[in-house]
């Protein structure tokens, strides 16, 4: 591992790609991305270019970088005043970290999903429409609308219809992250973040978040961070293994799990890694 | 032996923690001792204030005759010179107990006869002891308690009724509409004679404020603004005369009307004999309470103590406050409370807000943050100063000069006032708001902030919407700590606008209704005044417990009905979060 530590940070170790994601329509292109946090590197020079409309997925040891990369995309890194960045991502051919980006307007685009569910202090109803809310939309049909097909994709429609005015508390773990799923996708975005979505939940649970995840493939891009490896495997097209801030292997996610080209990918995914 | 039994005791004790149970817990049981040990006292001596005890009769070896009630029975050393001129039964009671020599305290009220409210008698200058059946205690508007046996029920002078049940009988007949006319003929003083006195004030401002603009045009010299405010002034006091007529006739007919309720009400009074055989007729509208404290029944009892109790809670002070009832005191407490609410709250939460979701946290936060602490240990009475030489003097002195210059030299806000109390406790009360607040908002997961934002919200509408409903409990809890301090507090009030009597309360029917320039009572100067200020000591103590109790049974509402809120709140808004 010393090894691999010392090529990278020299410069002399370059990411391995998959030649199949060239064929792909890219969504979400990261530049030679950098980023600190005070003096501390944490990201270091990532290229990384996620297709459109497939379920991406970021594996890699704990600290390593992936929720960092995943925050860079919607910018909540921006909360902390130290943190710093260089290069650039581009959603749709554009910036996002040009001067002229209005955040508000950035993360519309893009729904998130925490690692802890993250129900806001309101009703069901009002979680699901808060970010329709907030953009200033009042009509009742509109948001009626929204929160049921939004709760009906998230498949929680069913179970909350007779209490949409009840504290979104009432409900269990796993049926609050799928009411924060359903709230990442009333306003329609292009992008849906997930940072470790099941680690908080039981098998059960997990099992009905990635039913979704992979429903949610037709009609979204998913970016998801998770440290299980089998669910990678089961929900994303596309894995990109990380170490210590460095983008080590991505591509499709047979050939990573099948037929890793770096050692330290296979050694990780067999658990013999460190 | 068990192989895992103790073999060091030392170890044992350590291990075990046992000192430090002891430290810990014996530390909670003495704080708990101490608060119990003060509401009992306060518990005891407030509610045990009103209920009616007995008429005891000394006939004083002197010849002397004395009546009342004995409020305190205690021993006291009696000096030995003293001691030997005792008679050999006294003296051998004394010396058996060491010298010293029981003795009571007999409120015996009659003020105006004998100069005294109370008495002390010993033991051994008392010839006989007795409980008259026909012995009356009378509680009156004026000159405080009154001991007697009754001789006559007089009506127009002449005598009715000389036995005691015929009195009793028509006292009980007359007294409730007696009464009834008296506090008609308050109301009308208070009621109508106040209005129509503000409306002469108001009148009469309105002709100085005509000739202060006359002044200013003559100051001008500019001949057109002087004969239009020659023209102006003429007018309003040709006004003036006419509403002045007017109001004299209105005035002459209330006083009319006054006068025929007192000679309704004055024909009706009862002629006494005191203990000392003293003569004095009392008038019915004058005796707030009667009653003959040896032959009540404990159902009588509890019918005066109650009644007394409600008086207490819904009357007017007597008697330089020590006797009737401290609703103006009440009502001024609570109005007080409210307006500092008012202001405290939403500017704690405010500057709480923009320390912990606006400002970088870095030096100068930390500073004012430790300013902000150190805030609330800032002496109470330094808030009363710059309360009376900012608010009153400075800025309700400028209010003064723009908008009642007609009134000056008499100020209206510059002087103490209900306003300019509620502002400076709301002062001192804002670090215990800021503190808290910035508690509960500190205690609000990042994770629900992140999620706001990742939906696009703005910082306001994650705050507005995320970061204070749940950090509401919280900030009630800051909201009721301020409360119950703002309450409590005496010293600056006494400065910027708490007074022992108020004439007018500060929320009344007279237009505009809410009079925050007015001066107020205040149940926490009520204590001090009833307590430190009263010349009848000995009557105003008892009621100083009451009062306490009673300040401390609000403050206690106060924050039962503001937990329930924040329970309330607490169950809407964090839940069980996992």
């Amino acid at each position: 591992m010393t090894e691999l530590l010392e090529e990278l940070k020299n410069n002399e170790k370059k990411t391995v790609y998959d030649p199949l994601l060239k064929d792909e329509n890219i969504i979400i292109d990261i530049k030679d991305f950098n980023l600190y946090y005070g003096n501390k590197q944490a990201l270091f020079k990532i290229n990384m270019q996620i297709p459109k409309g497939k379920v991406t997925a970021l594996i890699g040891p704990s600290g390593c970088g992936k929720s960092t990369l995943l925050r860079s995309i919607n910018r909540l890194n921006d909360l902390l005043d130290y943190v710093r960045v260089e290069g650039d991502i581009l959603l749709d051919g554009e910036s996002v970290y040009d001067r002229s980006v209005d955040l508000s307007e950035l993360r519309k685009k893009m729904g998130m999903v925490a690692q802890k569910p993250n129900p806001f202090p309101m009703s069901i109803y009002d979680n699901v429409v808060y970010p329709l809310k907030i953009n200033g939309v009042k009509k009742k049909s509109i948001l009626d609308e929204v929160c049921e097909r939004s709760l009906s994709y998230a498949g929680l429609w069913d179970e909350v219809k007779d209490r949409l005015k009840e504290n979104a508390f009432g409900l269990s773990g796993g049926q609050q992250q799928r009411l924060c799923i359903a709230r990442a996708i009333a306003p329609e975005p292009e992008v849906i973040l997930m940072d470790e979505p099941c680690s908080a939940l039981d098998p059960i649970a997990t099992y009905k978040i990635e039913e979704l995840i992979l429903s949610l493939r037709e009609k979204f891009t998913v970016v998801i961070v998770t440290h299980n490896m089998q669910q990678a495997a089961r929900v994303s097209d596309f894995t990109a293994f990380m170490y210590m801030g460095f983008l080590v292997e991505y591509g499709n996610t047979i050939n990573i799990f099948k037929k890793p080209k770096v050692k330290d990918t296979e050694d990780y995914i067999t658990g013999r890694f460190g | 032996m068990n192989k895992f039994a103790r073999k060091n005791f030392k170890i044992f004790f350590k291990s075990k923690g046992e000192p430090m149970l002891w430290l810990t817990g014996g530390g909670l049981v003495i704080s708990l001792l101490m608060i119990t040990l003060l509401l009992l006292l306060v518990l005891k001596n407030g509610m045990g204030n009103y209920w009616p005890g007995g008429i005891v009769y000394f006939k004083l070896k002197n010849g002397e005759a004395i009546m009342g009630e004995i409020t305190k029975t205690e021993y006291y050393k009696l000096p030995d010179d003293k001691i030997n001129t005792l008679n050999d039964e006294d003296k051998k009671r004394v010396l058996k107990n060491n010298g010293k020599e029981k003795r009571f305290l007999v409120r015996v009220g009659n003020f105006e006869l004998s100069n005294k409210h109370f008495e002390w008698v010993s033991l051994h200058e008392i010839s006989k002891q007795d409980y008259p059946a026909e012995a009356i205690v009378l509680e009156r508007l004026e000159w405080g308690r009154f001991y007697g046996f009754p001789k006559e029920f007089i009506v127009d002078g002449r005598p009715v009724a000389s036995d005691l049940k015929g009195i009793l009988k028509n006292y009980d007949r007359y007294h409730n509409d007696v009464r009834k006319l008296w506090r008609k003929k308050v109301s009308i003083e208070k009621g109508e004679i106040g209005k129509l006195n503000h409306k002469i004030e108001k009148e009469r401002l309105k002709l100085k404020e005509a000739k202060l603009e006359l002044e200013k045009a003559y100051l001008s010299k500019n001949n057109e603004k002087i004969n239009e405010a020659e023209r102006r002034y003429k007018k309003i006091s040709l006004e003036f005369e006419e509403f002045n007529k007017l109001t004299k006739n209105e005035y002459d007919k209330l006083i009319n009307e006054i006068n025929k309720l007192k000679a309704n009400y004055e024909k009706y009074g009862i002629k006494f004999l005191t203990a000392d055989g003293k003569e004095k007729e009392v008038k019915l509208y004058e005796i707030v309470r009667g009653y003959t404290a040896n032959t009540l029944s404990f159902g009588n009892k509890m019918g005066i103590y109650l009644n007394r109790w409600i008086e207490f809670l819904t009357d007017e002070p007597r008697e330089a406050n020590s006797e009737g009832g401290v609703f103006p005191a009440i009502f001024g407490t609570v109005v007080m409370t409210v307006l500092m609410s008012l202001f405290v709250v939403p500017f704690g939460v405010v500057a709480a807000i923009y320390m912990k979701e606006y400002a970088k946290s870095g030096k100068i936060i930390s500073i004012l943050r430790i300013a902000i602490n150190n805030l609330a240990g800032v002496p109470s009475i330094v808030y009363g100063v710059f309360g009376l030489g900012f608010f009153a003097y400075t800025l309700g002195a400028s209010i003064d000069q723009l908008f009642y210059a007609a009134k000056l030299p008499n100020p209206t806000f510059g002087t103490g006032g209900i306003l300019w109390s509620s502002l400076t406790l709301a002062l001192l009360t804002l670090p215990v708001v800021i503190v808290s607040t910035e508690e509960a908002i500190n205690a609000v997961p990042n994770s629900l902030r992140e999620g706001s934002y990742a939906c696009g919200a703005t910082k306001w509408q994650t705050v507005r919407h995320i970061v204070l409903p749940r950090a509401m409990p919280g900030i009630m809890t800051g909201f009721i700590l301020a409360m119950s301090r703002g309450a409590g507090e005496v010293a600056p009030l006494m400065l910027v606008g708490a007074v022992k009597l108020a004439p007018e309360m500060p929320v009344d029917s007279i237009y505009p209704f809410v009079h925050l320039e007015r001066s107020f009572m205040h149940l926490g100067f009520h204590i001090y005044d009833l307590g430190f200020q009263s010349q009848n000591s000995d009557a105003a103590i008892p009621m100083v417990y009451t009062t306490t109790l009673l300040l401390i049974g609000i403050v206690v509402l106060l924050n039962v009905v503001a937990i329930y809120i924040r329970n309330r709140l607490r169950k809407k808004f964090i839940g069980s979060v996992f």
